[in-house]
């Protein structure tokens, strides 16, 4: 299972193995990831999940869709690299993923 | 000894509520009692892609069942409480266990409402809130076989739309004479009665079902005014009631819900009720019972402050979202009490627009359709409470952000 390293505001780290074809923000709900709300679910309603990718992983994560874009367009303490973790599929690829949590998500 | 709280239903908020204590310093024991079979898992997209079919019964899970193992949260899963005993500070369960808590959280949510018509309990007649009852929908999905939606709620709505594009001939029945019409402005009824009629399926308004019939499988569904529909699959989605019967019978007070204080209280100091069963304070609407997931999780972590002595007020404002085709509906507030509606957008030519609800100048509620910023951006508008200048926001030739920032 891919291990995605989520770096809280505070500094401390948290690892969760996630299952490949989840979200991150799914595997962010199975470690108990403080700062990670998700209040939809996954259904890119709510920006609730937003995180910071890692520069280092900005082009294995990929753009955002239109869809998600419009959301962090208005979404609070939106940053260059920021996604909406529910979108970003789990893969092989991404073992190892690191991404910042924001101090909130409202 | 180490404290035990117990958590009443495997639902949303006891998903957020078990992490939560842990993360507000719950050291004790964490029990999640639930009847049905699985983790919690979400139930919104139950009538959207799990009945779809994109989704499997993992992907709908919170969280994996091993999380919560791994955070000293046991899940009683397939077992049902059946009384309270605050004296005792016991729960028993119908297996005839009895537990004891030094806290108690109420996470019961709430069940579908059921029609008592003639026939209402043949084969083929299905309610929509468990994975359960989607399995068994799944089961009659079948192409060019009929569907007859009864309530033209957002439940009925999204059942429809799936079952059209799974290949079904659908019809839907709402006795009221527009869709949704408990929830929005005939404004946005009538746009969601067009995308229906665009896509190929049948609305009826104003119409009363009264009753099934069939030998043993429905086979038609038949009304008041003496016409009939046939029906290889039948879903009703006539709204839902609260899970209140265990607080009443522990002498809890209860009024469509269980009546708790903006920390989720109850009138005992060792229980706390969350989520869809219950009757709370709302900053900007008064009294309200949601049937919402954020809803759940807010009051979640306010219970998790509470149970841990802490004091953390519930103040989130609602929000709701529905999908339905290529529309996404996003609402922010509750549009109860609104004196005018305005639109942004067209929404008698295009799938995107939003509908705005004011008080009295004021922003109450907006429905969004496929308009995610103005989704987010409404949402703090709401909760300013200032006045709003309604020809800004009707003017759909400058980008919302631009308008609510200037």
């Amino acid at each position: 299972m891919p291990t995605i390293n989520f770096i809280l505001h505070d500094g401390q780290k948290v690892a969760v193995e996630a299952y490949e074809g989840s979200s991150v923000m799914h595997g962010a709900m199975d470690g108990m990831v403080e700062g990670i709300v998700a209040e939809c679910g996954g259904a890119c309603s709510c920006a609730t999940c937003q995180v910071y990718v890692d520069e280092a992983w900005m082009e294995k994560v990929g753009p955002a869709c239109e869809i998600e874009q419009e959301m962090l367009g208005v979404a609070p303490n939106v940053q260059p690299n920021s996604r909406l973790s529910c979108q970003v599929e789990v893969t092989d690829e991404l073992d190892g993923l690191v991404v910042h949590v924001p101090a909130e998500q409202y | 000894m180490s404290e035990t709280c117990i958590i009443i239903g495997a639902s949303h908020a006891a998903a957020q509520l078990a992490p939560s204590l842990r993360q507000e310093g719950w050291a004790g024991l964490i029990i999640v009692i639930g009847d049905e079979p699985y983790a919690p898992y979400q139930r919104p997209p139950l009538s959207k892609t799990y009945l779809q079919g994109e989704k499997g019964v993992d992907d709908l899970l919170i969280r994996h069942q091993e999380a919560y193992a791994k955070h000293g949260i046991e899940l009683r899963l397939g077992e049902r409480v059946e009384a309270i005993d605050r004296e005792s500070k016991t729960v028993t369960l119908q297996n005839g266990d009895v537990l004891y808590y030094d806290k108690l959280a109420l996470c019961t949510g709430a069940r579908v409402r059921k029609v008592s018509l003639p026939g209402a309990d043949l084969e083929g007649i299905h309610y929509l809130r468990n994975i359960d009852d989607v399995n068994h929908i799944k089961a009659h999905v079948g192409e060019q076989k009929n569907a007859v939606i009864v309530g033209g709620g957002y439940i009925g709505l999204e059942t429809a739309a799936v079952l059209n594009k799974l290949g079904m001939q659908v019809t839907v029945l709402e006795m009221a004479s527009r869709v949704l019409a408990r929830v929005t402005a005939p404004e946005v009824s009538e746009f969601y009665e067009r995308v229906h009629a665009e896509e190929g399926v049948n609305i009826q308004t104003g119409i009363a079902v009264s009753g099934f019939e069939g030998a043993k499988r429905v086979m038609r569904v038949v009304c008041a005014d003496g016409s009939h529909y046939p029906a290889d699959l039948v879903v009703i989605g006539v709204g839902v009631l609260p899970n209140t019967e265990l607080a009443e019978a522990a002498d809890l007070a209860t009024d469509d819900g269980i009546l708790v204080d903006s920390y989720t209280k109850t009138a005992d100091p060792d229980i706390v009720a969350v989520g869809d069963c219950t009757m709370h304070p709302s900053e900007l609407y008064g009294y309200v019972r949601l049937e919402s997931v954020p809803n759940a999780m807010e009051q979640a972590k306010s219970a998790a402050a509470t149970l841990c002595g802490k004091q953390k007020p519930y103040t989130a404002l609602p929000w709701f979202w529905s999908d339905q085709y290529d529309l996404k509906l996003q609402i922010a507030g509750l549009n109860r009490g609104y004196d005018q509606v305005v639109i942004r957008g067209d929404r008698q030519g295009s799938r995107s627009f939003a509908a705005f609800y004011l008080q009295e100048g004021r922003l109450l509620a907006v429905d969004c359709v496929n308009r995610p910023q103005e989704f987010m951006l409404s949402k703090r508008l709401i909760t300013q409470q200032i006045q709003i200048d309604v020809a800004k926001l009707v003017d759909d030739t400058k980008s919302f952000k631009e308008l609510v920032s200037a």
